[in-house]
Parts: C-alpha cells; sequence; structure tokens
C-alpha cells in the first residue's frame, strides 16, 4: 500500500496531474443537475470510448483491401474466437452511439443547454454529431459486403449532382474512376485515421468547456438567460447550492454507463454482427441494397420527393440543417431556457421525430419498390377465376405472365408500387382500364409495345371482373346514353 | 526588453517562420497533387477504353441479356470490384444498346424482366422500357448506354468510368454515353 501511495508520488511530481483533476472532478455543479437528464453526453463518450477499443481489436484482423475485406469479415464471423463478438458490440456500439448523440442533444436544445455562454459547445458538438453521422457511414462501408457497395454507387450518384465540380467530386470520393480497392482504402483512412482523430480532439474540447463554463443548471420556468448577468448567478448557483460532481452526480452517469455497455453487449450477443450480406461482387445483380437503419429515413425520402427536387433538396437540405444548427445559439442566445415556456422547441423536436420515425418505418418495407420477384411467386387467387370464361381466364394468365404483380397486389399477395387490384373494376372502367395497360400514366409504364391487342383485351376482361360480389363495376354512363339512343333508332340483338 | 524596434532575434524568429511557410508550400504541391490524383488521371477520358463483351452471336436478336466484363483500370486491390455487368439489347443484325446496370436515379442495379419488357430498379422503384428510355419512377433520364461497335463480330463498349446522373440529370435527353 506504502509502496503504491510512493509510486504514485514520485509520478505526480513530475507529472503534477494530480490536483488539476482532483479539481475538475470535484468542481461544484448545481445540485439540481444531478440527474438522471444529464447522464447522455458521458454515456455517448463511454460508447465512443467502446467503439475506439473494439475498432482497434477489429483491425487486428480486418483487411482493407478490395480483394480481401469481405473474407476477413467471413474469417472474423466464423474462424477467430469471439470474432463475432467484437464485431456485433462494434456495430451496436455504433447503433447506440448515433442514438445517444441524438437523445444527448435533444436534451440539450430543450433544456436550453447552448445558450449564452455554452454556445461553442453546440456548435463543437454539432460537428460531433456530423462526424457520428461520417463514423457511421463509413464504418458501414468497411463492412464491404453489396450494400456497402451499392451504397457507395448511391453515394456516388448524390455526389454526381454538385454542380460543376460533380464528376470530380465522384472520382476524388472513389479514388478512381469506379467503386474498387482505392475506394474502400480510403473509406478506411476516414474511418480509422482522420475521423477519430478529430472526434478524440473536438471531444476533448467540448468536454474542456463543460469544465470552465459550467455544466447548465436545470431550467426553470422564468429564470431568463442575460448576457449581462448570467455569469455571476451561475455562481452565486453553484456557490449557494453546488455540490462537488463527484461523487455527488457523477455516480450517475457512471450507473449510467455501465447500464448502455450492458444493453450494447446484449445486443451484440442476441443479435450478432451485422452482415456481411453477399461478397461485393458488381456482376451481381440479384441484391436489394438497403442502408444501415440511421440512414433508412433518407433512403424513403429518396423515394417520395418528386424527381425535380431532389438535386436541390440532397444538395441544398444538409447545408441549411447544418447552418440552422450552427446558427441557434446566435438566434436564441438569451431568453427562457425551460422547455414549458418555449413551445416551439418542443414541436420543432415532435415534428422532426415523427416525420424522421415515419420515414424510417417506410423504409423498411419501401412500398415503393417492385416485388422483384412476385412473378415466380403465388398464382392468381382461385376466387378471382370462380365462373371466369376462357377470355377472363387467358387474361388472368397474361396478369400473371406480364409480371403485373411485381407492382400490383391482387388477393393481398404482390408489390405495393401501384394500388391494389382486388376492387379495381369499381374504380376504372374498361376504357380507362385499356387505356391505362396501353399508355401507362401516373406512376405505370405503358404496356402497349408489350401486349398484343389479344393480350390486352383478354387482360382488361379479366380487370373488369375485379369486384367484390354484390357491387357493380364502375361504367360510363355517358355510353349507356348513347347505346340507348341507339337503341331508339334501331333494335339491337342483345340488351 | 521588448521594444518597438526589431530584434536581431525577432527578425530571425520571423524569418524561420517564413522558412517554414516556403517549404509548407513546396510540400503543399506534390501531396495535392497526389490527393487528386484520381480525379487529374481521368481528364480527357484517360479512364475510358473499347472492352469486348464477347462474340455477337452469343446474343440473340430481339433479346436482352446480362454481360460482364473487366474494367480497364486495374488496380492490384480491386478483387471482383473490377468485374461490372451490362444490359446487351440486341436489336437486330449489328444494331446493340448496350446499358449500364447502375439506374439513372441512384445507381442501384436494375434488372431485366424479358416477361414485361422493362428494366426494374429494386431501391427506388425506376423502371425503363427494352430500349433503356424512362418508363416510371423517380429517374429523370433513361439508362445510361455505352458507345458500341461490333469488331470483326465482337460487341465492344467504350467503359470504364461509374455511370452516374452528373449534375445535370434532369437536362439529359436521350442517350449521353455512359462515361
Amino acid at each position: 500500500m506504502r509502496l503504491i501511495r510512493r509510486t504514485l508520488e514520485w509520478l505526480d511530481f513530475r507529472l503534477q496531474l494530480a490536483a488539476p483533476i482532483r479539481e475538475a472532478v470535484e468542481h461544484p455543479v448545481p445540485r439540481n443537475t444531478a440527474s438522471w437528464w444529464y447522464v447522455f453526453g458521458s454515456a455517448a463518450l463511454t460508447v465512443f470510448l467502446l467503439q475506439l477499443v473494439t475498432g482497434i481489436l477489429l483491425a487486428l484482423i480486418y483487411v482493407p483491401s478490395g480483394g480481401e475485406a469481405w473474407s476477413s469479415l467471413q474469417a472474423l464471423n466464423h474462424d477467430v474466437t469471439f470474432g463475432w463478438f467484437i464485431r456485433a458490440l462494434h456495430g451496436w456500439g455504433s447503433n447506440f452511439m448515433v442514438a445517444l448523440v441524438l437523445i444527448h442533444m435533444v436534451q440539450v436544445f430543450l433544456f436550453g443547454a447552448y445558450k449564452f455562454p455554452r454556445e461553442l459547445t453546440w456548435i463543437l458538438g454539432v460537428f460531433l454529431l456530423l462526424m457520428t453521422l461520417g463514423m457511421a457511414f463509413t464504418g458501414q462501408v468497411l463492412r464491404f459486403d453489396q450494400d456497402a457497395y451499392w451504397g457507395l454507387g448511391i453515394g456516388a450518384s448524390i455526389a454526381s449532382r454538385v454542380p460543376l465540380a460533380g464528376p470530380a467530386v465522384v472520382k476524388l470520393m472513389l479514388g478512381g474512376p469506379i467503386i474498387a480497392g482505392a475506394t474502400l482504402s480510403r473509406f478506411f483512412a476516414l474511418h480509422v485515421f482522420v475521423i477519430p482523430g478529430l472526434l478524440i480532439g473536438f471531444v476533448a474540447l467540448h468536454v474542456l468547456m463543460v469544465l470552465k463554463l459550467g455544466i447548465n443548471e436545470w431550467p426553470m420556468p422564468g429564470r431568463v438567460v442575460k448576457r449581462a448577468t448570467y455569469v455571476a448567478e451561475y455562481h452565486a448557483l453553484t456557490s449557494k447550492d453546488g455540490a462537488p460532481f463527484a461523487p455527488y452526480a457523477i455516480w450517475k452517469d457512471i450507473f449510467f454507463a455501465a447500464f448502455v455497455l450492458l444493453a450494447v453487449a446484449a445486443c451484440a450477443l442476441c443479435f450478432g454482427p451485422f452482415g456481411p450480406t453477399g461478397r461485393p461482387d458488381p456482376t451481381i445483380v440479384q441484391t436489394v441494397p438497403k442502408p444501415d437503419y440511421f440512414f433508412l429515413w433518407l433512403y424513403a425520402l429518396l423515394s417520395l420527393l418528386p424527381p425535380s427536387l431532389e438535386t436541390p433538396f440532397l444538395l441544398i437540405g444538409p447545408a441549411v440543417a447544418i447552418v440552422a444548427l450552427l446558427l441557434l445559439p446566435f438566434l436564441s442566445g438569451e431568453g427562457e431556457k425551460s422547455w414549458r415556456r418555449r413551445p416551439i422547441a418542443v414541436l420543432t423536436v415532435l415534428l422532426i421525430a415523427v416525420v424522421m420515425g415515419t420515414f424510417t418505418r417506410l423504409a423498411q418495407f419501401a412500398p415503393w419498390s417492385p416485388h422483384m420477384n412476385a412473378w415466380s411467386g403465388d398464382p392468381v387467387p382461385e376466387r378471382f377465376l370462380h365462373g371466369a370464361t376462357a377470355l377472363e381466364r387467358q387474361g388472368a394468365l397474361v396478369f400473371q405472365a406480364k409480371q403485373c404483380r411485381n407492382c400490383h397486389a391482387l388477393g393481398r399477395s404482390g408489390g405495393e408500387r401501384g394500388p391494389d387490384l382486388d376492387g379495381v373494376a369499381m374504380r376504372m372502367t374498361q376504357d380507362q382500364l385499356i387505356r391505362q395497360v396501353i399508355q401507362g400514366g401516373g406512376n405505370m409504364p405503358a404496356y402497349g409495345k408489350n401486349l398484343s391487342p389479344a393480350q390486352t383485351t383478354a387482360l382488361v376482361a379479366f380487370l373488369v371482373t375485379l369486384h367484390p360480389p354484390g357491387q357493380p363495376p364502375a361504367r360510363d354512363a355517358s355510353r349507356d346514353a348513347l347505346l340507348e339512343d341507339g337503341a331508339e333508332s334501331r333494335p339491337v340483338a342483345q340488351p | 526588453m521588448p521594444t518597438e524596434t526589431m530584434t536581431r532575434r525577432g527578425l530571425l524568429v520571423k524569418l524561420g517562420m517564413l522558412f517554414n511557410g516556403v517549404v509548407a508550400a513546396a510540400l503543399a504541391v506534390p501531396v495535392t497533387r497526389y490527393l487528386l490524383s484520381s480525379v487529374t488521371r481521368g481528364r480527357a477520358s484517360a479512364y475510358l477504353s473499347w472492352v469486348p463483351l464477347g462474340p455477337a452471336s452469343s446474343f440473340p436478336e430481339g433479346e436482352t441479356r446480362l454481360a460482364t466484363f473487366r474494367n480497364p483500370y486495374v488496380m492490384p486491390t480491386d478483387g471482383k470490384t473490377v468485374d461490372t455487368a451490362c444490359w446487351v439489347r440486341r436489336i437486330a443484325g449489328d444494331q446493340f444498346q448496350v446499358f449500364a446496370v447502375n439506374c439513372a436515379h441512384l445507381g442501384c442495379p436494375v434488372r431485366w424482366f424479358p416477361q414485361s419488357g422493362l428494366f426494374m430498379c429494386p431501391c427506388h422503384g425506376g423502371a425503363y422500357y427494352r430500349d433503356g428510355s424512362r418508363a416510371s419512377g423517380p429517374p429523370e433520364r433513361g439508362l445510361f448506354e455505352y458507345p458500341t461497335r461490333v469488331e470483326n463480330g465482337v460487341v465492344t463498349i467504350q467503359a470504364g468510368e461509374l455511370p452516374t446522373p452528373g449534375p445535370n440529370a434532369a437536362l439529359a435527353d436521350g442517350k449521353p454515353p455512359c462515361a
């Protein structure tokens, strides 16, 4: 025991770090900040440290080469003892880190902690968020599988839309003319050296500023921030009603950090590592690429935006969002901190959360994508063929053979790209159906060149039978009138 | 000690910093050129070459088949990523159209459905007719088409770069080359 103390004293005589560290951990904080609401920042830092450790562990085996990355991931998953677990920890750690950074940001926003004098802490935080997302995207690329390959293709397609410099930006991003070994190498350099280096520096500054400026006090409705008086008020608060950060508040951070690590480990253990999916071989076109969950909302947005808005939105949208986040502390650097007095702030958070959540949910089943294997799937349900004529049955065959069910559901099976056809005859008349099939329209391609007149006749004959029993199909009233006129002038053989 | 006039050591510090600046500027030239090498090398279509896809006889008339070729620009660590797929449509005789598999929206691989006569994209639902023109969905133009010619009975295309929509996606009319 004495030996340890003497060793520490020997070290500190030379390092002289004990006093500043003690001062930092024991600095007084307002008592009401010892709250479970204040643990997300330290939890994000904890997961970041976990990512550093597991990242280094993965780098012991992983090979950042276009030819071998995928195989080295397979080796990690199947050959190396607990390789799968380290991959799973790193993968789930990244999900948790994105989530924790976002939760931390929302908490800071709602508690008004970005206001004077903590503007720069917030700005560094915005960069930390961007870097976290950058780590998430580059990490997804290092999992060099089909999703990573085509994800890079999507990234390149977006980058190519930059006015004037587009093609150059693409080549700079890919490190060559195509997605290949050089692309992986530069994303490896970004993921392992550049962004983590910046992250460590920014995290250090971010934490340093929390220590220097003091943790944001619990916001009280009516206690308004003013530049002239805030610092004095804060010091009065910490000296009158303060408590040392350690141990008064820190125990909650410590417990939550352990809980988060346990949750990451539990997810890793229960759900295992992410991928890799198929080999990154661009000659395999039978693939349905999808991004990781934190970019799913973007995937949905890119389907649902009108084409003409896409490029401006992709290029200007992120810039506007980032500038808005950076300007926030300057636009509302003073005033109320409490969310109880800031309804617009609360509504903004709710709106963004609902929009992101909805887009993410939509992207999970991607109703805008054709079902690429529907043609080999279920047959036309029997009930649609009961009592059908030969022509209608022929139409059902055309319906099946021309893969209409890639996009249209019948009897609840098939794509969701186009409308469900179970009751289409109630919505469209025979003439409208013929026109729609031949000329297309809305989002439907024209099939005129691909169907013979006999096939179109048969197909439409089948489609007009698609209405629930007891409910009549749509009809063109003017045609009835025309037929009646005709009936008056000359007799017809059939009604 | 500190005076308004410049001391000898003060001058030396300033000169030393200037010297460092000159060295840094000199070093910045090769570093920048190294960083931008993938861009500058690609100027004047240096990445593009004519690559064979196979004998014309292996593509039946009136049909569209998947063909693969090795990208002309290869680095030693590329692995399978340099093998590229494309859709070859033989209209009749020596008339060919060769399309990139990359969707003109965001580059996902489109698949050919011979029964419905459409190329469909699995990502955001883009669809194209058999001649590569846009049929529906988010793409703002038709499929990317490689410049194609038939030499001594061999279908050859000019390829080498990943086709991307580029800044003028909406303005592109029919069939600009892939590059």
